[in-house]
């Protein structure tokens, strides 16, 4: 676990990319969703991608292992919406405990061999915790501002619950993703560090944040800083940005926050914007071109692809990323 | 120390004092523990933003109060607050002595809060307990100093339980010692009490020594503590609040509770006084407090309460009404009509009697010019209150219904939206005792005609502000014409003129038809025209009038001369593409901002238009000092302010914007090809000057700015749309309580904030996503004499007169998906507050008007852009040569 940080040190890392951009591909029928285990579930089940991690891992683990070969130095888990909340759709909160801990599983396995094959580049595997489906600080309901559709102690029991299978799993960090209310962050981070406090351990927490538009702020109104200063009270391995935007609009938020943490940096963005059909259509070349503005700027440590992304776009990345010292970081001054 | 609301907080060494609004607790503020207890949460958000709007950087919230159930009201006042982008941009304070209240606010804020407070009080044991939990949530905070034994009270307790508690949250905890902000207790002076002299002094001493032995911390202290015995005397609290603070703050006092209405300038304290109080915080001498108690007597009681000058209401009742009509004060108006009412025979005579002289006398004001636009609206406000409290009386009595003088159609044509003027003109006559029957925005020609013949009005009034609503007024005059009506009609609007009006209108109906622009003509004019003795004579007047404009206009129009397109494109504007400097955008594609708070648009408003809108007319902010308009342009800024700060606060009109942009290169010399990554996504379709010009001045396109095809080089080129909705929601609002004062300043200050939103927007983009400009260092002034570089044109004003290439805008930024900016059939803006327009930043890009173009440009355009000739015709004909 400590050598995630030494490599940190040494070089750029670089994550891997969209895994429901490859999980497309496959055009999984219900049937496939469902599996022989779950053929007769009461509800549809077809776009519950965390539930393939046990329906279809073979699918799961070649998509790991493309990635791995594109020169991705971490895997996410696929776990995005493995947490009680997000499950209650499928009614399958039941599974949340065996869901994360099957995709750690799968994911490390693949890292392992990985690892054993080139011993000087040693592979991660990170447990992808994503927002959830609801927001802490905000309300859904437009008439009534005070209302809140969950709270910060449920959040905490199903983000811990999360935590503990994808520890269990095999999972070497921790990504708290896609993060656009930052009181569902903090509930995760406060999870996390019960989880570490219970189990006498410590694991490196990577968080991601996601700005929505050009006004540069999160969904709940933080400008970056804001976010960055939220968040800081946990020791990180990284804080960053990704999704909602392409390489090239999330530089300026990035360059807001890197020089004012010594936290490392990382930045998974989206393959451009999705045109009118929804589709991301950035090739690997122009994403890769972007991306090198920032490495030229100094202002990384961990580089990958959001939604859009593949294991080709992944490639072309990692070996920009091969070219460039990774960002210093900066000491900080404390105040 | 850093602390986060929506915004970040930084302090450090080179910080101001950081000050913490203390309104918002129920212990201090009594109005606030009465809203709290009567849930009047809306009450309550008003005084943190208040806080937050006065300065405050922090907000302490408190809700400990044995009648309330201080958790629940801590999470939903905090849930509320996170609402309230203008209130939550500051970090959050909170403040209990309870653990499971703080706990309770910790869990419902997304920011980086402070914790007030925690203290050894009740053992170490839970001290490290909270601590740690506080740690875990992420919070800065408030240590007291405070043990097992007791509160410090003097300096040795003070350092000696500072020091103790920040070893055990450094060592013990992993406390960050930034976080860490120490109450070191401000305990009253000058009690009359020995063991309280030195209370003052030994905070300050005390505060010295923690900011230079404990590393990192904080220090703060509720302030008005320290005046406690000076009550009802706030002169004196104020000057020792601020000698206090002068203190404080150079022994390392770096934040604090301060009630900023309390507090004196401390160069501004009277010598005499500044001495005493001296004394007394510095503990100078022996006999201080004697003395400044002795002082404090004898300037006791100088009071700077200002009142409302009510001698008017000594007056008789009549007069009462009239000045309260003139005024536009509704305050005593339904008192006094009421008193009128119990005197008048019939209720109905009040109406007629009382309210109509004092609306007489406000009709002569207007006339002579004594009175603006904005007061007769006010005027009306309070006639509307009068005649709504009076209208049940008179429906009791059935007696008969008030006789309106004449009844009026107003409507906005169809496919345009923007009904500012036409609200204005209904309102004025309104107020002289017309029915105005007004239809809206966006009406279709059957509907007026059939409503017209329906309520048998005697006159209709169209309005339009963008071009193509002429054509509109052009075919119902002829529907009214085939129709056989004989109502005058009224045209008005800001694309309308007299011109078009005899050349276009007047002729193709053999009635009456009146260009009526100003709301103050709108009245004699309908006066004439349904006076039934004097307007016979008065329409043939008007239409020989119109006659012998429409000959003498088109005699001028011919007078002019046009080259051919093919010559005027030999002519174009020539940049050097050579050394013509081209600026990569930063950021090319398009992007969308819903978020943007109006509080980031207010420095950007143009207020001269606001005013003209209203019919006061000159340049601000000269016209606030106006001998002629200066008072009500003044009244009527304040009003807009007030308006304004309300808008912000309730978010009652949210901007959404959307912008793109691209690489560009002109192509067939007059389009604009865009492309995405070099394939051609849209072709802006530009138009050329074809005045016949000196040798040497250009007949310039659009298309010229950007470089052509043909020099190999990439360009580029932006659009975008900004849109401000809620304001038709706010005005009906404010209709519905018969206020159109109101309705119509709601309206006005939103089309304010969305050319303010194109304003903000085109600096961001110059300065930032484009980054052409990106050290330009512009005053707002500078912004509206447009001494930016690079222009943002919109389709339908002087350089690009054509509206259809709005649709092209709409597709390439997909404007209607992105932010909900809808465009009418007339190609008309939804909502009505809404800009938009092209971004070029080539240095030498420049505002121009197109003026006339001439046949041959219209078939070409018609042939480029891919549409019947037709068509073009009808969307150019302003701009085509006669």
């Amino acid at each position: 676990m400590s050598n995630i940080k030494q490599a940190l040190q040494e070089r750029i890392l670089v994550l891997d990319g969209a895994m429901g951009t490859m999980l497309q591909q496959y055009k999984f029928t219900e049937e496939d969703f469902r599996g022989e285990r779950f053929k007769d579930y009461p509800i549809p089940l077809q776009g519950n991608n965390d539930l393939l991690s046990i329906t279809q891992p073979k699918a799961i683990k070649t998509i790991h292992a493309k990635y791995f070969d594109a020169g991705a130095d971490i895997v996410e888990t696929n776990t995005f919406s493995g947490t009680t909340i997000a499950m209650a759709d499928y009614q399958m909160e039941d599974l949340v405990y065996e869901l994360n801990y099957q995709s750690a599983k799968i994911a490390k396995e693949v890292a392992d061999e990985f690892t054993a094959k080139e011993p000087h580049k040693p592979r991660f595997v990170a447990g992808s915790i994503g927002p959830t489906n609801r927001t802490a600080s905000m309300s859904p309901d437009v008439n009534d501002p005070g209302y809140r559709a969950v709270t910060f102690d449920e959040l905490r029991i199903a983000y811990k619950q999360q935590v503990e299978a994808l520890i269990d799993g095999g999972a070497d960090l921790l990504l708290v993703e896609t993060v656009f209310d930052t009181l569902n962050a903090k509930a995760a981070l406060f999870a996390i560090e019960e989880v570490k406090e219970e189990r006498g351990m410590d694991i490196p927490i990577m968080l991601s944040g996601t700005i929505t538009d050009a006004s540069g702020r999160t969904l709940s109104g933080q400008t970056a800083e804001a976010f960055l200063i939220s968040v800081s009270h946990i020791p990180l391995l990284s804080i960053g940005f990704n999704c909602a935007l392409g390489a090239n609009l999330l530089q300026p938020h990035l360059e807001a926050i890197a020089n004012k943490t010594d936290f490392a940096i990382s930045a998974h963005p989206n393959a451009g914007l999705p045109n009118a059909f929804g589709e991301y259509d950035e090739t690997p070349e122009e994403m890769g071109e972007q991306i090198e503005e920032y490495l030229k700027k100094n202002l990384i440590n961990i580089i990958g692809g959001c939604c859009g992304t593949t294991p080709e776009h992944i490639k072309v990345i990692a070996n920009i990323a091969a070219k460039y010292k990774p960002r210093e970081k900066l000491l900080v001054s404390s105040y | 120390m850093k602390l986060s609301g929506l915004e970040p907080l930084v302090l450090n060494e080179n910080s101001n004092f950081i000050n913490v609004g203390e309104r918002t607790n129920v212990a201090g503020s009594r109005k606030f523990l009465r809203l709290i207890k009567e849930e009047q949460f809306d009450e309550a958000l008003d005084i943190a933003r208040h806080q937050v709007d006065g300065g405050a950087q922090i907000i302490d919230i408190n809700m400990d109060d044995g009648l309330i159930d201080g958790k629940e009201a801590m999470v939903k006042f905090l849930n509320l607050i996170a609402a309230e982008p203008d209130i939550c941009r500051v970090p959050i304070m909170i403040d209990s002595s309870k653990w499971e209240i703080i706990e309770a606010g910790l869990q419902v804020v997304q920011g980086k809060c402070v914790v007030n407070s925690i203290s050894l009080k009740e053992g170490e044991d839970k001290f490290i307990w909270e601590a740690k939990q506080i740690k875990r949530y992420g919070a800065a905070v408030i240590v007291m100093a405070f043990d097992e034994v007791g509160q410090a009270d003097n300096y040795e307790r003070r350092i000696e339980i500072a020091k103790r508690s920040y070893d055990i949250l450094v060592n013990k905890v992993g406390f960050p010692s930034e976080d860490i902000i120490f109450d070191l207790n401000v305990f009253p002076v000058a009690t009359g009490m020995e063991e309280h002299r030195k209370n003052a002094i030994d905070f300050i001493e005390a505060t010295r020594w923690v900011r230079e032995n404990l590393e990192n911390v904080s220090v703060s202290g509720g302030v008005s503590n320290v005046s406690f015995s000076f009550r009802g005397n706030n002169l004196v609290r104020e000057a020792m609040h601020s000698v206090f603070l002068y203190y404080a703050i150079q022994a390392g006092m770096n934040m604090g509770i301060v009630n900023p209405a309390m507090l004196e300038v401390y160069d501004d304290i009277p010598k005499d006084l500044l001495e005493h109080i001296e004394d007394v915080i510095l503990d100078r001498r022996d006999d201080a407090t004697e003395r400044l108690l002795e002082f404090a007597e004898t300037v006791k009681g100088v009071s700077k309460e200002k009142t409302v000058d009510l001698s008017w209401r000594e007056g008789s009742l009549q007069d009462r009404i009239t000045h309260a009509l003139v005024k536009g004060i509704d305050a005593f108006i339904i008192e006094d009509v009421e008193t009128a009412r119990q005197e008048a025979e019939k209720p109905i005579d009040v109406i007629e009697g009382h309210l109509m002289i004092g609306m007489n006398v406000v009709g002569d004001l207007f006339g002579a010019g004594k009175m603006f636009l904005p007061q007769v609206v006010k005027s009306a406000r309070v006639m509307k209150k009068a005649v709504a409290y009076l209208n049940p009386f008179i429906e009791a009595e059935k007696s008969d219904k008030q006789e309106p003088v004449g009844k009026i159609l107003m409507a906005t044509v169809k496919g345009d939206v923007h009904d500012i003027g036409k609200n204005i003109v209904s309102v004025v006559l309104a107020c002289n005792n017309y029915e105005i029957v007004d239809l809206g925005v966006m009406v279709p020609p059957e509907k007026i005609i059939e409503t017209a013949i329906k309520e048998r009005v005697d006159a209709i009034g169209l309005s339009g502000l963008i071009t193509p609503s002429l054509d509109e007024m052009v075919y119902l005059a002829k529907e009214m014409q085939r129709q056989n009506f004989e109502l005058p009609l009224l045209i008005g609007g800001a694309t309308t003129s007299k011109a078009h009006t005899a050349v276009k209108i007047d002729t193709q109906y053999q009635n009456a038809v009146v260009h009526v622009n100003d709301a103050s003509r709108a009245v004699t004019v309908v006066g004439d025209l349904l006076n039934k003795k004097t307007a016979n004579e008065y329409v043939a007047k008007l239409k020989a009038d119109y006659e012998d404009f429409r000959t003498k206009f088109l005699k001028r129009g011919k007078e002019k001369s046009y080259i051919s397109i093919v010559e005027a494109r030999q002519k174009k504007y020539a940049i050097d593409w050579d050394t013509s400097m081209i600026v990569k955008p930063k950021e090319l594609g398009v992007q969308v901002l819903k978020q943007l708070s109006l509080k980031d648009l207010l420095p950007f408003i143009d207020w001269s238009p606001f005013f003209r809108s209203w019919d006061l007319h000159g340049k601000f902010p000269d016209i606030l000092n106006d001998e002629v308009v200066g008072e009500q342009a003044t009244h009527l800024y304040e009003d807009a302010q007030a308006m304004i700060q309300q808008v912000i606060a309730k978010q009652a009109l949210k901007p959404k914007g959307v912008f793109g942009l691209f690489e560009a290169n002109a192509i067939n010399d007059d389009d604009i090809s865009v492309q995405k990554k070099g394939k051609e996504v849209a072709v802006f379709r530009t138009l050329r000057q074809q005045l016949k010009k000196r040798d040497g001045i250009p007949n310039i396109a659009l298309a010229d700015f950007i470089a052509p095809k043909e020099t190999g080089k990439t360009d580029y080129m932006g659009a975008f749309c900004v849109g401000i909705f809620g304001a038709q929601e706010l005005a009906q609002s404010y209709k519905d309580k018969d206020d159109d004062y109101n309705a119509i300043m709601a309206q006005a200050i939103a089309d304010r904030f969305a050319e303010a939103f194109a304003e903000y927007l085109h600096k961001q983009v110059r300065t930032k996503h484009w980054g052409y400009a990106e050290d330009e260092d512009l005053t707002n002034d500078d912004l509206i004499k447009e001494n930016y570089k690079g222009i943002r044109p919109a389709p339908g004003y002087p350089a690009c007169p054509d509206h259809l290439e709005k649709e092209t805008i709409w597709e390439l930024l997909d404007v209607e998906e992105l932010i909900g900016v809808q465009l009418t059939e007339s190609l008309a803006m939804w909502p009505a507050a809404a800009v938009s327009g092209y971004y070029f930043a080539n240095p030498e890009a420049k505002y121009f008007g197109l003026g006339k173009i001439t046949d041959d440009q219209v078939t070409d355009y018609a042939t480029r852009k891919g549409i019947d000739k037709d068509k073009a015709r009808k969307w150019l004909h302003p701009n085509i040569a006669e």
